[in-house]
């Protein structure tokens, strides 16, 4: 390709910017920039409506500390799946398997630790190989006889709720030992003392924003020496005022309960690693091109076999994530454990904007549309609503959220 | 004063960008056969669809009469309603039905219960069969049909439907000659039992023969109509109406210069992926640096089998032959591979096999070539913007960022996108699958500008197109292909239409 020096796109003008230009230019019209964000938009205001509405009928129970940290504990496993569950229906698969591998490495790592008396950790690691070698089958049978998914995860949600009531020879095991335990309900609690609060959450919680700041400070000095519109500095700042206020709110509600939960860590990193992979990465891109186009992906040189193959083994890795986790939690392996998973899974990352057809979907997405089921079931949980009508609503939400993202690409397809 | 079954006038039709019909008007007698002929792109199907209730009334302006009578149709059910039934170039047939089924599909013959009557069905089915001349048991699965005989059964379900005005849209060109000639003398009885028919057709020759008279568009535009009963209309008056001009300014000037050989495919075999027949039989070809080269056959000839068995073997099976790059011989058995030797394939079906049509231009120019932009597997996505920006301007790409979604791009833009897709990927040689397939004639210019600029640039192009007179202005040799064979080599100095027919042309009686 020629590379000729780019015309100017808007008035910062020279392909020489400095830093400094970061902050004074770019398009100000926020509507225009919210028009264009809709899909992703809608569903944080869904958030902030639903956090709002649950926060009124529960008098603010809901948003106290203890309940946030709650939040975080209970429904961490369904995010760590709903980020590799994403990730498999934007390459246009689907995978029913989950909960059943939950059950499944969970059972083996209780095996392994509880029954064989290994040190925690090797239950740890025996999980994950488990959790690899599923995916690696389903991968085998998906993407090189080319087996639809569906079919594959059906037969292997079965396969492996069999398999866990082997291992575990019908009965439950516990409990784990303190260090497992440690996992899903730890905390980093008092290692720079407090005064009635963690100042080491609250540390993180400050480095954590610092590290978003620079992170996106940096994205808009590159994108500005690019040439590319930005959104102006005014509302920059805004954005950033905005997520700090709220990571630290959020910081010091969990520094003002027991601290900083361990898995909230793992939880962060895991997105962190994932959101760079699907949007940054050759491997993510090219999911994204097999779900949007398979044949026209094969014909540009994606190796398709491969990439579909590394969906699963990596979907089977974060179901054995989410199994440690799980069993850690409830302290013990049972055969029934994760039963319904994948439908939570699933259903956080179609409310979080991914496409039934494939090719559309963001980590971030997911996890949005994973914390709203959390909200609800949560705050729904705290009213003392019954159990069916739960289950109602909860269905309800999933309809309506898709058939929302029906009639957006509808709108968007006929006003062309 | 004649006696019009349908009048359509001052009909216009916009897309956004395009205006796709501009007051285009269409006047056609009870009882006669009506063809419309244009160029690709010349809006011949955006009528059909506006006739056949397709885009609704309240999506173009103008009016439609039918028996004189203004008509406004919200869909396809309604303008059936009036006996209006078109047949589209692809079949829509179901191909797991019986003919029956399928021929009542959406109008059921039902029995007093409510119940499907299979008697009465299958009786009425192969009444109608029998009046299309189709000899085929009405419980026959279409799939076991071949297409000149689905094309019959889509005529016996327009039957079905008490049809007073029948359009078929290209409805030869996937049928041999036998087929062709029996289609035609269907529609001869069809009109002598008062069915009007409109015929949209490329075969010009088939045109002069049948049709009562001919309205010819061009560029959304009706340009004229032309009487044929007097036998007066040739072939070359209606082409004059197509297009309009000169063919030698349609196509811009290039000095050929061909340097050394770059591609070269010898004795290259390919095998059905699912039936045991060759598609191609044997071919070798060779195109130099600077130099267009065509490749001109019939629909089936395998043209498309040969460009894509060669481009990392993404068809067939049992594939053999050789291929060079430079005078040295190289494997490409996967696309990866042939893109890696420098082999760039932009195909035929943009919109199913060439684009992500969900995601923006950047993503899918970046999308052969992505490794390019990636280290140790991460791709750096300011550069991958700047490179489609580029893209953009010097391919004139009409958007309002990289960042638009490629769906809804025009076809002309979206085929800048694949072209800047694989220039992305720098190959040496380019294979273009009709390249200007369903592009309006100014986008048309400008890809062909493109491409004399890529082969003054040193690259070398290999076009496949179904129209001729493209072949003959573009090129610099043109091979002809039939029945997976090569029948011939033309500089283009020394072509014609008639002769690349006749070598198209050969060998036909073995394609089936």
């Amino acid at each position: 390709m020629t590379s000729t020096k780019p015309s100017s796109v808007h008035k910062s003008g020279s392909a020489e910017s400095t830093p400094a230009d970061a902050l004074h230019v770019g398009s100000s019209d926020p509507r225009t920039l919210i028009m264009n964000n809709l899909r992703q938009s809608g569903i944080f205001v869904a958030l902030v409506v639903i956090v709002a509405l649950f926060a009124f009928l529960t008098d603010g129970l809901s948003l106290s500390p203890g309940n946030i940290t709650n939040i975080v504990l209970q429904y961490s496993y369904i995010l760590v799946l709903a980020i590799g569950m994403v990730i498999v229906i934007i390459g246009g698969h689907i995978d029913l398997s989950v909960g059943s591998v939950v059950a499944l490495t969970g059972a083996v790592s209780a095996v392994v630790v509880i029954r064989q008396g290994q040190p925690w950790w090797l239950g740890v690691l025996a999980a994950v190989a488990v959790g690899l070698a599923v995916g690696a089958w389903h991968g085998f049978w998906v993407a090189y006889v080319g087996i639809p998914a569906f079919i594959v995860t059906l037969a292997g949600m079965l396969l492996f709720r069999g398999l866990t009531l082997r291992v575990l020879e019908n009965v439950s095991l516990s409990p784990f030992p303190a260090e497992y335990n440690q996992i899903a309900a730890g905390f980093l609690n008092g290692l720079i003392g407090g005064d009635g609060y963690d100042a080491f959450t609250l540390l993180i919680g400050g480095i954590a924003v610092a590290g978003y700041v620079v992170s996106c400070f940096r994205t808009r000095v590159a994108r500005i020496r690019y040439q590319q519109p930005v959104e102006s500095f005014a509302l920059f700042v805004a954005r950033m005022v905005l997520v700090g206020a709220v990571v630290m709110w959020f910081a010091w509600q969990l520094a003002n309960a027991r601290g900083l939960p361990i898995v909230l860590i793992i939880l962060a990193v895991l997105v962190l690693v994932y959101g760079l992979l699907t949007r940054r990465t050759v491997f993510g891109r090219q999911v994204y091109a097999i779900g949007g186009n398979l044949p026209a992906a094969m014909l540009s040189g994606v190796k398709v076999r491969t990439v579909n193959f590394w969906i699963f083994v990596n979907m089977g890795f974060l179901s054995a994530v989410a199994g440690v986790i799980f069993s850690s939690r409830s302290n013990g392996a049972q055969p029934a454990a994760g039963n319904m998973f994948e439908l939570d899974a699933i259903a956080a990352a179609f409310i979080g904007g991914a496409a039934v057809t494939g090719g559309v979907g963001t980590v971030v997405g997911a996890m949005v549309g994973g914390l709203i089921m959390a909200v609800m079931s949560n705050g729904m949980q705290l009213m003392g609503v019954e159990q069916s009508m739960q289950s109602v609503v909860k269905g309800l939400v999933l309809l309506v959220a898709v058939a929302f993202d029906v009639y957006n690409k509808r709108r968007a397809g006929t006003s062309r | 004063m004649d006696d019009h079954i349908l009048e359509m006038r001052r009909i216009t039709k916009t897309f956004p960008g395009v205006a796709a019909l501009q007051d285009v008007t269409l006047a056609v007698r009870r009882g006669e056969i009506h063809a419309i002929c244009g160029e690709n792109g010349a809006g011949k199907s955006t009528l059909m669809k506006v006739l056949s209730g397709v885009y609704p009334t309240g999506s173009y302006s103008g009016e439609i009469l039918l028996d004189g009578k203004p008509v406004d149709f919200r869909g396809i059910r309604d303008s059936e309603a009036h006996g209006i039934v078109i047949i589209h170039q692809e079949l829509a047939l179901v191909p797991y039905l019986s003919i029956a089924e399928n021929i009542f599909l959406g109008n059921e013959r039902r029995g007093r219960s409510g119940l499907i009557d299979w008697n009465r069905t299958n009786a009425e089915a192969a009444r109608l069969l029998a009046s299309v001349g189709l000899h085929e048991n009405p419980v026959t699965p279409v799939v076991q049909l071949g297409v000149g005989k689905q094309q019959l059964v889509e005529i016996a379900k327009a039957l079905s439907k008490e049809v007073k005005l029948l359009i078929l849209d290209e409805p030869t060109a996937a049928l041999n000659d036998v087929d062709s000639a029996h289609l035609l003398n269907l529609m001869r009885r069809l009109r002598d039992q008062g069915i009007t028919c409109i015929m949209i057709s490329h075969k010009l020759n088939e045109i002069t023969s049948i049709a009562d008279s001919t309205t010819v568009l061009r560029d959304g535009r009706t340009v004229e109509r032309l009487e044929m009963g007097s036998g007066e209309v040739t072939q070359e008056r209606i082409i004059r109406g197509m297009v309009g001009r000169d063919l030698d300014s349609f196509y811009p000037d290039r000095v050929s210069s061909p340097g050394a050989e770059v591609l070269r495919i010898e004795d290259w075999t390919v095998r059905h992926p699912t039936q045991d027949r060759l598609v191609v039989d044997g071919a070798s070809l060779d195109v130099r640096a600077g130099e267009v080269v065509g490749i001109a056959g019939l629909m089936g000839a395998g043209r498309t089998e040969l460009a894509m068995s060669v481009f990392g073997r993404s068809y067939g099976r049992d594939i053999s032959g050789r291929l060079y790059m430079h005078g040295k011989e190289i494997r490409a058995r996967s696309v990866s591979e042939a893109i890696g030797n420098g082999i760039a394939y932009a195909t035929e079906d943009r919109k199913r096999f060439g684009l992500n049509l969900i995601d923006d231009i950047r993503h899918n120019v970046s999308s052969a070539g992505l490794h390019r932009l990636a280290r140790a597997g991460w791709v750096h996505d300011n550069e991958e913007t700047r490179v489609a920006e580029t893209s953009r301007r010097d391919m004139n790409i009409k958007a309002p960022s990289v960042l638009s979604v490629v769906g809804k791009l025009s076809g002309g833009n979206q085929q800048k996108v694949v072209l800047s897709k694989w220039l992305f990927t720098d190959p040496d040689v380019l294979i273009l699958d009709e390249p200007t397939r369903g592009i309006d004639v100014g986008a048309k210019f400008e890809i062909y500008t493109i491409i004399n600029q890529l082969v003054a640039d040193g690259k070398a192009v290999i076009m496949i197109s179904s129209e001729l007179p493209e072949l003959l202005g573009m090129c610099d040799r043109i091979y002809t292909l039939s029945a997976g064979r090569i029948t011939g080599v033309l500089p283009a100095a020394e072509a014609t239409q008639e002769k690349l027919m006749e070598l198209m042309a050969k060998d036909k009686e073995s394609v089936r």
